[in-house]
């Protein structure tokens, strides 16, 4: 038995509180992305979110979704609907979920997570899947917190030198 | 995966804490609705005090509560709490073994580190959370307390 009141989360109105806004990705948003992603990952990777931004304006089964602060870049996704890979009917893959570091526990994720989300659902998918490194157990522990669960598929690979 | 039966009734004490924020639970109450001793719940509240995640108020009125911060607290906190080595029944660095038996240890240290994941990111709130989505999508209003 759960008790009356035990905290779910409540993205929209924590959005709100925090001054959120989520829109689809603009060039200017990605000239930031880059220089933000540099900074926290100590490596540029100025071609994959350029490229991140050409799918998004030609593929669409991609959305690229951004979420401002009070006007400022505070985080970004990526969500993707693929049919028959590896053998699954269609789903959605959220591909990219990144907040900048000053503007985290402030619901941007989840309000990012949300929205891509409702993008699958809008198009007719109702299974959401993604993939994560095992010793990230924040980053694994936050797509949890939305109800994501181990699924049916297991990633394997191997040195091939 | 077999926790023993104090780990259990641990894992069970401080999710119906964790559940009913700043409200004093009688210790009766957790041990009838699970189903264990109050002497065995006594002992496993103890361990929970001292770990600073649950707190006990005696006299009229008095009773547990939980006081650590469910977004942060994982399945693996409290685990470990009660079953100490869990981790480390297989040689992590198999020097000296034969090349089977080096990859029969990678291999049990394959599912080591997988259950250590899902239980290092299984957070009590995320259990919570999970516990009221699946009543609400059965509609099963009666299993939410009032």
């Amino acid at each position: 038995m759960i008790a009356e009141g035990a905290d779910v989360v409540l993205a929209a109105e924590g959005l709100r509180e925090a001054g959120v806004t989520i829109d689809t990705v603009t060039l200017e948003d990605i000239a930031r992305i880059v220089e933000i992603d540099a900074q926290v990952t100590g490596s540029s990777k100025a071609d994959f979110w350029y490229g991140c931004y050409a799918r998004q304006n030609t593929d669409p089964k991609c959305t690229f979704l951004v979420a401002h602060r009070d006007g400022e870049f505070a985080g970004c996704t990526i969500g993707a609907i693929q049919a028959w890979e590896f053998g699954s009917p269609p789903c959605g893959w959220v591909e990219v979920m990144f907040v900048a570091p000053q503007h985290r526990n402030a619901h941007v994720a989840t309000g990012l997570f949300e929205a891509v989300v409702d993008y699958f659902r809008n198009n007719g998918i109702y299974t959401v899947r993604t993939m994560l490194h095992i010793d990230d157990h924040s980053l694994i522990s936050f797509f949890r917190m939305q109800g994501m669960a181990a699924g049916p598929y297991i990633e394997l690979e191997m040195q091939a030198d | 995966m077999k926790l023993q039966q104090g780990t259990i009734c641990a894992i069970l004490a401080v999710l119906h804490m964790a559940s009913r924020p700043n409200q004093q639970i009688p210790a009766s109450e957790i041990a009838e609705i699970y189903g264990v001793s109050q002497h065995h719940l006594a002992k496993v509240l103890r361990t929970l005090s001292l770990a600073g995640i649950v707190e006990s108020t005696r006299g009229p009125g008095g009773g547990c509560s939980f006081i650590g911060d469910a977004r942060k607290i994982t399945l693996y906190d409290i685990i470990r709490l009660f079953e100490s080595g869990w981790f480390s029944a297989y040689p992590g660095e198999p020097h000296g073994q034969t090349d089977v038996a080096e990859e029969l240890y990678r291999v049990v240290g394959e599912v080591d580190r997988h259950t250590a994941a899902t239980l290092q990111s299984v957070t009590l709130q995320t259990i919570i959370n999970n516990a009221l989505r699946t009543a609400r999508r059965r509609g099963h209003k009666a299993m939410v307390a009032e």
